[in-house]
């Protein structure tokens, strides 16, 4: 029993940190005020950018590239919704399906169906002594991500709550022309916080190609990018309530793994389909269990215009 | 294009009123003076030094505050995070919540205001967020400090209050610029009145040497349009006080016990409202905004469910009321958003004008559009309800504010309605709107209408009424018969104090 769960835990970790660096940065931009839906689109480019460039470059490295991806997506996010305010949630699919269909053409197009050739991935870490304790030993042996990401939730934290730079970013959202008329800049708070989001959903894609797998592959990051943005609404918005509801659906991921391999039987009596299904499921379960959003930021989605008020 | 031609001289230690109808550009030029907008053309002189000010930043920086009509406060942060947004108190890189507290307490103390710094805004009342607007101007040391409408939402004690807060920022050598419609309250308070007509500056008199009547004619400007208003004294703009107001003795057409109904939020927002209404007569609804006056709205147009209450409405029951049935029975309603709820502005006034009875002649006829009928019964409204221009295939948008409150207006009354209930009838229109609306609704009272009047504009109210609710926290916390109406009552009882009269 201990054993099962000893793996559970383990293999929870090891899935975590794409979702959790996804969900913080869907939450960063979006308690800015811009509405996120183009986090898997930013994080099927991440994970892309970073496998091609680890075939040239130490893995580390193509994680930042995978990171700068990430951004460089946002960057297009961040000009259409705040530059020319179209609709946030129009331009977030727009650039899914582009991500989606620009991935599967230039996968296609220089290594074939298959995925790209396996890379290096990150080296993982044992933490000395750890491994003899029972459950807490699952923390060792991770790659870097793992610890990042166990990390990074609460700095966000720090940072949001605790400082003038979070006490602007949670302002913006909820009432863009107060912060106006006092003299910041609107558009450069919100592209701080779009820019910053798309290269933690690129570092999530990254993660993904580099520490979970050791290539990109056709359906990478196959809905992960929603399951963060899940996660972000469950988390109430806020950094560790995100990182908890990530943790919650990688545990999810983990345990329908867990089952298929540790107990055969089950692919008998239920369809593998809804197998792969059960952490959408679970999210769906989630978000309607959860009801209203009542605490998204109040002027989430809406493009800031001067005269309007 | 909203100034054309704007000038203004401001004098330091001085309270400056600037008054104009609604849209003759008072609330542009502050915008101006504070660098929200820039403008096509002209100068601006600080100290005889041409200055551009580029955004707020620099008229921060050069002393100039501003208090927005529409609070430009962040619900969701405490008073302090408010105030010291943008120019924050750090320690080793954090903010430091316990010196912006503490400062903040300072400023407010300086001024003589009680603000609890770490309180939400979202709880305070609608005048203590007016003192954390100011408290944030002042904090940031502005010597000029500009109010846009500081009044339009406050009950009379709170205004009191902040004519004394205006003094004394005068006395100890501040500008203040306050920009308003109620004459009679700027000729209480300032020391001088600029006067805006249609983006011009018309006029500038010394407060001391004018009276109500004579700005009010410098405001819509003699002769021009005159005409449309024969008969308003300008009380303090438009407001005919009534001068009968008998009790009436009509049947009842609204008879409801214990209301009780949420609100948005899922928050009880309607927690037991017992009223009554009678044919022919006007019952007014008062309160500061937010207490559960346009909940009550939208129960009685079936806009809401009730939670619990019982009531009669028109012969059928409150409870499962929905628009349509509401619609019926013969409630007619003037919403107070008339873009979101009256009107479809893209279309036209016609279309606009048969919306909600489009099945009905003489609007149908079986299943299809009578362009015929329709166009005849527009036509005939418009000339009536005296709309501009009175061209009824004119998309709806093209209309002034006033006008398309007036198509809305004449629409719910072309229907006869038993019950009407109008939310905010005159908000934002000017003063030749405001008398013509009003004559309408005292018209359909004198048709044998109950009317039910929610209106945050307590001056409306009292003219109007000729009963008057006070709603306060969801609760009736005053009920007065026209004849010990008392502005002062009112406002205690919009503030929460009750009493065991009434």
């Amino acid at each position: 029993m201990l054993e099962v769960l000893h793996s559970l835990l383990f293999s929870t970790l090891d899935a975590a940190p794409a979702l959790v660096f996804a969900a913080l940065g869907a939450m960063l931009s979006e308690r800015a005020g811009v509405v996120s839906v183009g986090v898997e689109g930013m994080m099927r480019t991440g994970a892309f950018c970073a496998a091609v460039a680890a075939l040239a470059m130490p893995t580390p490295l193509a994680v930042l590239v995978g990171m700068a991806a990430g951004a460089a997506i946002a960057a297009v996010h961040g000009f259409l919704s705040i530059r020319w305010r179209s609709d946030q949630v129009v331009s977030g699919m727009a650039l899914n399906l582009v991500a989606m269909a620009g991935g599967t053409y230039l996968l296609e197009s220089f290594f074939g169906p298959n995925g790209t050739p396996s890379i290096t991935q990150l080296s993982r870490w044992d933490l000395p002594g750890l491994p003899a304790v029972p459950l807490l030993g699952a923390l060792s042996g991770h790659a870097a991500p793992t610890y990042l990401a166990l990390t990074l939730p609460f700095l966000f934290h720090l940072l949001l709550s605790r400082t003038p730079l979070g006490l602007r970013l949670r302002a913006v959202g909820d009432k863009p022309h107060a912060v106006a008329t006092l003299g910041l800049s609107v558009s450069a708070l919100r592209w701080g916080a779009v820019l910053g989001g798309g290269m933690m959903a690129g570092l999530g894609g990254a993660v993904l190609s580099t520490a979970v797998l050791d290539r990109f592959e056709q359906h990478t990051p196959s809905g992960l990018g929603f399951m963060a943005l899940a996660a972000m609404v469950f988390g109430r918005w806020t950094p560790l309530g995100a990182f908890a509801a990530a943790l919650f659906f990688a545990f999810g991921n983990a345990l329908r793994i867990g089952l298929a391999s540790s107990a055969p039987w089950l692919l008998d009596l239920v369809p593998q389909g809804f197998l792969l299904a059960l952490p959408y499921l679970l999210t769906l379960l989630v978000l309607a269990l959860q009801g209203q959003r009542g605490h998204a930021p109040a002027a989430l989605g809406t493009p800031y215009e001067q005269e309007s008020r | 294009m909203s100034l054309e031609d704007a000038s203004l001289d401001i004098v330091p230690g001085e309270l400056l009123a600037v008054v104009g109808e609604n849209g003759a550009g008072k609330s542009s030029l502050m915008n101006v003076l504070y660098g929200l907008y820039q403008p096509d053309a002209g100068t601006f002189l600080m100290d005889d030094k041409p200055v551009r000010l580029k955004s707020p930043r620099d008229a921060i920086a050069r002393g100039i505050g501003m208090v927005h009509q529409h609070f430009m406060l962040v619900p969701t942060l405490t008073v302090a995070e408010n105030v010291v947004l943008g120019r924050e108190p750090t320690r080793r890189g954090l903010l430091d919540l316990d010196r912006a507290c503490d400062e903040v307490a300072a400023t407010a103390k300086r001024f003589g205001f009680h603000l609890d710094p770490r309180a939400r805004v979202d709880t305070l009342t609608v005048g203590s967020q007016q003192k954390v607007e100011i408290v944030k101007a002042l904090h940031r040391g502005a010597q000029v400090l500009i109010l846009d409408e500081p009044t339009a939402v406050l009950t009379p004690q709170e205004s009191d209050e902040l004519a004394q807060v205006m003094r004394g920022l005068v006395a100890q050598g501040r500008t203040v610029v306050l920009i308003s419609h109620k004459l009679k309250e700027v000729l209480g308070v300032a020391d001088r009145v600029a006067v805006m007509r249609r983006g011009r500056t018309v006029a500038e008199v010394r407060a001391a040497g004018t009276t109500v009547s004579a700005l009010a004619s410098l405001m819509v400007g003699e002769g021009s349009r005159g005409a449309a208003l024969t008969g308003v004294p300008a009380a303090s703009g438009a407001v005919v006080p009534d001068a009968q107001g008998e009790a009436t003795s009509g049947p009842i057409v609204l008879d409801a016990k214990d209301l009780r109904a949420k609100g948005d939020n899922g928050r009880p927002a309607l927690q037991g409202v017992s009223l009554t209404v009678r044919a022919g007569e006007i019952v007014g609804i008062a309160g500061v905004d937010g207490n559960g006056q346009r909940e009550l709205a939208e129960v009685l147009t079936g806009l809401r469910s009730l939670d619990s209450g019982e009531g009669t409405l028109l012969g059928g029951p409150l409870k499962g009321l929905t628009p349509a049935l509401a619609k019926a029975r013969g409630v007619g309603h003037v919403p107070e958003d008339r873009l979101a709820r009256a009107v479809v502005k893209a279309m036209t006034v016609e279309e606009n004008v048969a919306l909600g009875r489009h099945r009905q002649p003489p609007f149908a006829r079986g299943p299809w559009v009578d362009f015929k009928g329709r166009r005849e019964r527009a036509t005939r409204l418009l000339s009536t309800y005296d709309v501009r221009p009175p061209d009824p295939t004119v998309a709806l948008q093209a209309l002034s504010g006033g006008n398309q409150q007036k198509v809305v207006v004449a629409r719910e009354l072309d229907a006869d309605p038993k019950l009407l209930v109008v939310v905010q009838p005159t908000r934002g229109l000017d003063i030749g709107a405001v008398a013509q609306v009003h004559a309408r609704l005292r018209e359909a009272k004198a048709r044998g209408a109950g009317v039910v009047m929610v209106s945050l504009d307590l001056e409306e109210v009292l003219a109007l009424s000729d009963r008057v609710y006070v709603l306060y926290e969801g609760r009736v916390t005053g009920h007065f018969p026209r004849k010990d109406l008392d502005e002062r009552e009112l406002g205690r009882r919009m503030l929460g104090a009750e009493s065991d009269h009434g």
